[in-house]
């Protein structure tokens, strides 16, 4: 699903935020990026979700090389991939609904199924009943869900998720990455970046650790491993 | 995407781009007024142009050609002269003017009756007076018209009585390239216009251009609503030149009555045609689109999602 070889990133500004990093992915995988704050999480999942290109190495997502997707190609790959942001990226001055529905209209989905998937993404965060209602009406772990909604709507086959429970309460925090775990049981692949070892601990899935751009105790062998997928 | 869906996202489109323009009629307002403005000049000048001709239809007719015939044809041959002239391609109209009715005509006018008393014969010839049709009333044509005649073996001389309406087609000339000049420099003004009321939407948007692509919105996409404002702002700014050009006209309807009449004319002023309407709209239109994509097209390819 996710393979990364020998990835580095370097920006414009010099510094190096990413360093020879290799990890694959299996689909239906959910895996921990952990690391303290500046340590390249968030690097790692903007070239996943193709919001940067690497300057070394290559990042193949579904089988594909990212890096060298063309422009024109690249709305198409992101309406595959659901990308969940720490500060959520919702439209403020639209209702709920028009924020979900954005990526199925953007796909082109037609008007009856975009109503239906829209509430059942926020049935399955737990907003239903807020469709009307604007961002910022909203409390800020409530926005996190609309912005998690969002990003399963268009029913994608990888979710990328950037600190999503850094504004939420522990109880929250579980709550959403139960969330998570339940997308991963029916076959979407999930990349959560976290700095909260609790979660991790909880969770106890895999974990990849990076430190200053570099990975700790990564996989050494960066190729699939040879059992068929699931 | 199904075609329908795509028409449903192509009305939606519609609809966003008006309800924004609704919700900031002001500055909405200003902006057609300009290019109504801009508009309005080019437009007001081809209907000048209209009414010039129009007004003018009636001296067109008047441009004609005097044929003096050799001394020695008679009046039997002038007949036949102008059967043949008839079937010129062009002519509208020959008058055979005898001799006999030449001197009647010259002794009442020009007040040598007493002088012309003392000539023992009538020293005019026949003369066929030809009337071209208005459409073959150019420059070229007349002169034209004028070599063939003069040709014919019967034919002493032919006198084209039409400077003047040349100088008035020749007029009308520039003002038809005014016209079309004036309508290049404010299309310009035009695309300039919209396309800088785009780039500012385009800048206030930012965010939510960011979202959509993020989600992965195409530029087509993106753009679209963009080229629906660029359209709603070519095609209401065209509205709003011609309701502006109807108000001028109602104002000089009176006073051209007026001016008219002091000239003997039943002549009245025209309004933008049918077609004139169309391609006042269709101008409109096709400007706010063309400014909208060419602005869209540059700003917002610079506008990527950042994390």
């Amino acid at each position: 699903m996710i393979q990364l070889q020998r990835v580095s990133k370097r920006y414009p500004n010099g510094r190096e935020a990413l360093a020879n990093v290799s990890f694959f992915v299996d689909r239906g995988e959910m895996v921990f990026v952990t690391g303290r704050s500046g340590a390249g999480k968030s690097t790692l999942l903007k070239l996943i979700a193709l919001l940067e290109r690497p300057t070394r190495g290559t990042v193949n997502v579904n089988g594909r090389n990212i890096g060298a997707l063309k422009a024109r190609h690249i709305p198409a790959f992101r309406r595959q991939i659901g990308v969940v942001f720490q500060d959520h990226k919702l439209l403020v001055d639209r209702p709920v609904f028009d924020n979900v529905a954005l990526p199925l209209v953007v796909a082109g989905a037609p008007f009856p199924e975009i109503g239906k998937r829209v509430r059942a993404a926020l049935d399955q965060v737990g907003l239903l009943g807020k469709e009307r209602m604007l961002p910022m009406e909203l409390s800020v772990g409530e926005q996190q869900r609309v912005g998690i909604a969002r990003a399963v709507a268009g029913k994608p086959t990888l979710i990328v998720a950037d600190e999503p429970t850094g504004n939420l309460d522990p109880e929250l925090s579980i709550e959403v990455m139960r969330l998570f775990r339940r997308f991963s049981h029916v076959g979407v692949t999930v990349l959560v970046a976290t700095h909260d070892k609790h979660i991790v601990r909880e969770f106890g899935g895999r974990e990849i650790v990076l430190d200053s751009g570099e990975m700790r105790g990564g996989d050494p062998d960066p190729l699939p491993p040879l059992v068929a997928h699931r | 995407m199904s075609p329908a869906t795509l028409a449903t996202r192509h009305v939606q489109a519609l609809l966003g781009a008006l309800g924004r323009l609704a919700r900031s009629p002001l500055a909405t307002v200003f902006t057609l007024l300009v290019i109504g403005l801009a508009l309005t000049l080019p437009a007001a000048l081809g209907l000048l142009l209209t009414n010039a001709e129009a007004a003018t239809g009636g001296f067109v007719q008047a441009v004609d050609m005097s044929v003096y015939l050799k001394p020695g044809v008679s009046l039997q041959q002038a007949q036949r002269l102008a059967e043949r002239a008839r079937t010129i391609p062009g002519v509208k109209n020959v008058r055979v003017i005898s001799a006999a009715q030449g001197l009647r005509e010259f002794r009442k006018y020009s007040g040598f009756g007493a002088a012309l008393d003392a000539l023992r014969s009538n020293p005019l010839p026949n003369v066929l007076h030809i009337v071209p049709q208005p459409a073959a009333s150019s420059a070229v044509d007349l002169e034209r018209l004028r070599r063939d005649l003069a040709a014919w073996p019967a034919v002493d001389m032919v006198q084209l009585d039409a400077q003047w309406a040349l100088r008035f087609n020749a007029i009308l000339g520039v003002l038809r390239r005014l016209v079309s000049t004036a309508a290049v420099l404010l299309g310009a003004g035009v695309l300039a216009v919209v396309g800088n009321t785009i780039r500012l939407e385009i800048l206030n948007r930012r965010a939510e251009i960011e979202v959509t692509k993020l989600v992965g919105g195409s530029n087509a996409f993106v753009r679209r609503p963009f080229l629906y404002t660029g359209m709603l702002y070519g095609l209401g700014g065209a509205v709003l030149a011609w309701l502006m050009l109807e108000a001028v006209l109602i104002g000089l309807t009176g006073p051209v009555a007026r001016l008219a009449q002091l000239y003997g004319s039943g002549f009245v002023l025209r309004g933008l045609t049918g077609r004139q309407c169309g391609v006042l709209f269709g101008g409109g239109l096709a400007l706010g689109w063309l400014g909208a994509w060419i602005s869209a097209h540059r700003h917002l390819r610079s506008i990527e999602p950042r994390a």
